[in-house]
């Protein structure tokens, strides 16, 4: 047994198994370079749901970890993660779910929250309720919320139009400067 | 002592709540009162669905415990009658206008969040993993749906009206969510289960918190249905879920075992 820095930083254990360095690198990139369907702008690893890799009796090992229970991206993704393992390595992957502990929107990595942003999408933490004491009230009713910066001008004069948007973890909002709509992935 | 039979129980419980609710939710697509509530109803629905599938999946493998063959997480949501359901009556009861959508909704959330938040604690590690991962979802639901409670009740003559009228003819079903009956209460005792009759004072105080925001009168108490042991939990249901199930139900009983 000897423990693996993975490329998201946490250390997991192969088994027994003889693992090079090489292998399981090119593994994680074949992972690395599976989009989230819903939002194609983002890895599943910059997601950070992509909790470790290992090889388990001749065959790869992916813990993932869904963002939302009824995230309909989340079959997509597993088949996704199998066949990038199987095109790049040519063995065989097996994608385990791992509820404990639950994902958060922290694990998101600084990449992937700069891809987000530049994708038009206001990434979760964009508010101003720590450093600047501004809120916003929604456009259509309910309480006033921490403002969330423009990811087109990074105005905090937005407004929230719809708790929930084009999909389980976003939001639907508006620019009041730019004009623009824009989607904020949700803190969670 | 409590056996496996009495976890499958509850599971199912946990389970069929999501299920029935994200049904009911899922007759408003495409026609919710505005698109954005189309939507917003679907994804709550998706969530609860989700978590359902959690739940159920991990009930089949606690029967097949018992030497018998586990059923799946399908096998449950599509073959089973409504006498075999385990939901609470108050999610299974018709749309009706919005306003009785969203009294439905404000008054499960309230409780879903206490309730997930207490399993969150449970000795079970599964059924923990699951409630954690559920509540930060439930927090949100109820956001939204506290938000439309005050908007409606505070709101118009009418919409004030519809939305009294909706809470005074649910109110007879939120009792039951805090009867605790002796399936709960071994899995209580065994550090498993949530014990639901901690829950109402708090779940009255924050019910009592939005109906004074909304200007809305908390109803008398009266007859509570299901609260003896016959109701929803026992599989004792009004006459809308077999309704529902019927249409829920008809593909896959249709054409069994079907895959595309």
């Amino acid at each position: 047994m000897r423990h693996v820095e993975t490329l998201s930083g946490a250390a997991s254990v192969t088994d027994r198994m003889h693992v090079s360095e090489q292998e399981l690198a090119a593994v994680w990139r074949a992972i690395a370079s599976v989009v989230d369907p819903e939002i194609p702008v983002v890895s599943v690893v910059e997601l950070g749901i992509v909790r470790s890799v290992e090889r388990v009796a001749g065959a790869w090992e992916v813990t993932v970890t869904p963002t939302y229970s009824g995230c309909p991206a989340t079959r997509v993704i597993e088949d996704d993660i199998r066949t990038a393992i199987a095109a790049a390595v040519g063995e065989r992957a097996q994608v385990m779910t791992a509820l404990a502990p639950a994902w958060t929107t922290d694990w998101i990595a600084p990449e992937g929250l700069a891809k987000l942003r530049a994708a038009g999408i206001a990434p979760p933490g964009a508010t101003a309720s720590h450093d600047v004491p501004v809120t916003t009230r929604a456009v259509t009713f309910g309480r006033p919320r921490p403002a969330v910066a423009c990811p087109n001008c990074g105005s905090l004069r937005t407004a929230e139009l719809a708790r929930f948007g084009s999909t389980a973890c976003k939001a639907q909002y508006r620019c009041a400067d730019c004009l623009e709509p824009f989607d904020y992935f949700k803190p969670h | 002592m409590c056996g496996n039979g009495q976890l499958f129980d509850y599971l199912l419980r946990l389970g069929d709540n999501g299920l029935v609710l994200a049904q009911r939710l899922g007759e408003w697509v495409g026609k919710g009162p505005v698109l954005e509530e189309d939507i917003a109803s679907t994804n709550v629905g998706l969530d609860l669905l989700g978590q359902a599938r959690l739940w159920l999946a991990y009930a089949g493998e606690i029967e097949a415990r018992d030497g018998k063959p586990g059923r799946s997480e399908d096998q449950l949501a599509y073959q089973r009658d409504s006498a075999s359901y385990r939901n609470l009556l108050l999610v299974e009861q018709p749309n009706g206008n919005y306003a009785d959508t969203i009294a439905r909704q404000f008054l499960f959330d309230q409780w879903h969040v206490l309730l997930l938040g207490q399993l969150t604690l449970s000795q079970d590690e599964r059924i923990a993993g699951i409630a954690a991962k559920a509540v930060k979802e439930a927090r949100y639901h109820v956001e939204r749906s506290t938000d439309w409670v005050v908007r409606l009740g505070d709101g118009t003559e009418l919409s004030h009206a519809r939305m009294q009228a909706a809470i005074d003819a649910l109110w007879m079903y939120t009792g039951e969510m805090f009867a605790v009956d002796a399936t709960e209460r071994a899995l209580v005792d065994a550090g498993i289960a949530a014990d639901a009759a901690a829950l109402e004072p708090h779940w009255r105080s924050a019910v009592q918190g939005t109906f004074d925001e909304a200007t809305l009168a908390v109803p008398t108490d009266s007859w509570m249905q299901g609260t003896r042991e016959r109701g929803g939990k026992q599989g004792v249901h009004t006459e809308h879920l077999s309704h529902m199930l019927a249409v829920m139900q008809s593909l896959p009983r249709a054409h069994p075992n079907a895959q595309w």
